[in-house]
């Protein structure tokens, strides 16, 4: 485990548990919530930044060690995605990207088609790119051919914690693409993120589940530690899973070593 | 199809023998599910479940942190002109009373701007009195481009407009709109609107869908309870509601729980909304539109605005004047009703904070203005 690292845009990253900064009750915890969940991504709604504002800025609240990973939560088309890359880079932001374009307010589901555009033109512009999309191994082989540098399935629809709704999508996704899958939206419960881990994701996001915890600390170390456990589970390798029980005495043991 | 029409569809739903038929059981059967339809709204709505605040409080606090968390967007209203040409016998611009108009000149604005801005307000929301002559398209849009200077989010509150002046108030850099259907009663809808152009009832009920056809990002709307029945104008605002959002998904579609209050014409409401009726409409259009932003405005007190927070409410206004220049431009304005928290944003801010929430002053920005 203490070499496992994995590699984003040629950064090489220690923690596989990505944060977020959206619907805490107070931004002040953020930075406890990055020191216990051992993060080193945290991503932030460029909408929500006032970079206007003397204070009172989420920024002033996120830890100079962490890799931002600035959102374009709010677009509604390709184009507007585009518009807040572009801003997050000139505010100082650096070129890591999370595309979301949701132009569906009723279930916040991301439109593939306009990602995969947004994706292209941005990666072309030098941007590390990580689309948010739905899991779908087309679209995901179209980021790939546009240039994305990790692809983010959703493992069910934002703010639900409904867990991995769709995880025989996301299974194919990491058998078939070439690229970190890290798995977003949807993950309410350290036991979701130690399953999708399990599965041999690359990484997970989690923002609503640690944000809206009544302890956000103590969950953001609970999120820690199950991706941990459920990488260590995926790189120790499953037990063959049987359809019936394997007996340790079996029925038909006395027919070994009959030497008749 | 457009929401007008649906509205006929429902009109021998909404009696009150269909809201005293649903039970206990009925209202059981809509707390259990995702997705609500018009009939569990209905039974959100009845007196049945006006015997179970509690269960739909618990369920709409949970929901409201899911989708929202313990953010709260922070907003202003900025009367610009109280000139009206309608006789809306409930309103403290009301075209019969007499006395002092204002409206502001664009320097005015300017310093009104300049003292809202100084708060650290970044979304306000612009009010005129329904007076085309005096405050046309032209005047909003000029009004808009001043402000823009100073906040990242605006938001009209406007008479009913043509889509083609929709997409003007975009282009002049407005994010959204709030408009009030009043009572969504057309027979009340006459008694409450004896003349002026707002009497066409028609015409302000498709506005928001206009709005939309425009491509306004953020439309709010609402009743304004007390007018006509509350259980009734409120099953007919959520149904706008979510009749937008299904016609509009790129939109955000928010509501408003605006209730009476008094004014300078003395108006009493007929049907008077108890602190009950209130929290029964929030917690019924919470549970019927989980993604939508609900918003209370300073028409309620403290103490209820407060106990009101959790069970859905995701948008306050602060720091509010409900006159023109009442921010300091001017105070001859006069009020359009009596603010019932005259309370500050700091303090409001404070408020918040100290129950565990995050004022949240910025939550978009018009990129056409963004220059990278």
């Amino acid at each position: 485990m203490g070499d496992d690292l994995f590699e984003i845009g040629g950064e090489r990253l220690g923690s596989r548990l990505f944060t977020g900064t959206g619907k805490y009750g107070d931004d002040a915890v953020i930075p406890d919530v990055c020191a216990a969940s051992g993060s080193e991504v945290i991503t932030v709604a460029l909408r929500r930044v006032d970079f206007q504002a003397a204070t009172g800025n989420v920024m002033e609240h996120i830890p100079k060690t962490m890799r931002l990973l600035p959102n374009t939560s709010g677009a509604r088309t390709a184009d507007e995605a585009v518009r807040i890359a572009r801003l997050a880079k000139a505010m100082g932001c650096g070129n890591w990207i999370k595309i979301e374009v949701i132009a569906d307010n009723n279930h916040l589901l991301p439109d593939g088609y306009a990602t995969v555009r947004a994706t292209g033109i941005l990666a072309a512009e030098g941007f590390v790119v990580l689309p948010y999309v739905n899991a779908d191994l087309y679209v995901a082989r179209d980021l790939v051919s546009a240039g994305a540098a990790a692809v983010m399935p959703l493992g069910a629809p934002i703010g639900t914690n409904r867990g991995l709704q769709t995880k025989e999508m996301i299974r194919i996704l990491i058998e078939e693409i070439d690229l970190p899958i890290i798995v977003d939206a949807g993950l309410g419960r350290p036991s979701h993120a130690c399953e999708a881990m399990e599965m041999g994701a690359d990484g997970v996001l989690v923002n609503t589940a640690i944000a809206t915890a009544a302890d956000p600390v103590s969950m953001a170390r609970a999120f820690g530690e199950a991706v941990r456990a459920g990488r260590r589970g995926f790189l120790a390798g499953h037990g063959a899973q049987r359809l019936k029980a394997d007996a340790s005495s079996p029925l038909t043991g006395f027919l070994e070593g009959d030497g008749s | 199809m457009s929401f007008a029409e649906v509205m006929g569809a429902y009109t021998g739903m909404i009696t009150s023998k269909a809201l005293q038929e649903r039970q206990r059981q009925d209202v059981i059967r809509a707390l259990s599910k995702d997705r609500l339809g018009p009939e569990d709204l209905l039974a959100l709505l009845s007196p049945a479940a006006g015997a179970m605040l509690e269960d739909l409080a618990r369920r709409a606090a949970e929901i409201t942190l899911r989708h929202f968390g313990r953010a709260v967007q922070l907003f202003t209203p900025l009367y610009v002109s109280d000139f009206c040409a309608n006789r809306c016998v409930y309103c403290g611009f009301n075209a019969d009373r007499n006395g002092p108009r204002r409206q502001l000149s664009l320097e005015e604005v300017r310093v009104e701007a300049e003292r809202i801005a100084a708060t650290g307000l970044r979304q306000v929301l612009v009010l005129t009195g329904d007076a085309r002559p005096k405050a046309p398209p032209e005047f909003l849009e000029q009004v808009l481009a001043v402000l823009r200077e100073f906040f990242p989010s605006l938001l009209l509150e406007v008479y009913a407009l043509t889509q083609g002046e929709y997409a003007r108030m975009i282009d002049a850099g407005a994010e959204g709109l709030v408009i009030y259907q009043e009572t969504y009663d057309p027979e009340q809808y006459d008694r409450m609107h004896p003349s002026g152009p707002k009497r066409d009832y028609a015409f302000r009920l498709d506005a928001p869908e206009r709005a939309c056809h425009a491509g306004m990002r953020w439309v709010g709307l609402s009743a304004l309870y007390g007018l006509g029945d509350w259980r009734t104008d409120a099953f007919c605002a959520a149904l706008h509601a979510r009749w937008l959002q299904d016609h509009f998904p790129g939109a955000e579609i928010s509501l408003s729980l605006p209730r009476m209050r008094p004014h300078a014409a003395g108006w009493q409401p007929e049907q008077p909304v108890s602190d009950r009726d209130l929290t029964q409409i929030l917690l019924a259009q919470r549970l019927f539109l989980p993604r939508a932003a609900i918003t209370l405005s300073t028409r309620e007190s403290p103490r209820l605005r407060e106990n009101l927070l959790p069970l859905g409410v995701t948008r306050l206004s602060a720091g509010v004047s409900t006159s023109v220049g009442g921010h300091g431009a001017d105070q001859s304005g006069t009020p359009q009703f009596e603010v019932a928290d005259d309370r500050s944003v700091s303090e409001i801010a404070a408020m918040l904070r100290e129950k565990g929430y995050q004022p949240v002053f910025k939550d978009w920005q018009p990129l056409d203005q963004v220059t990278p």
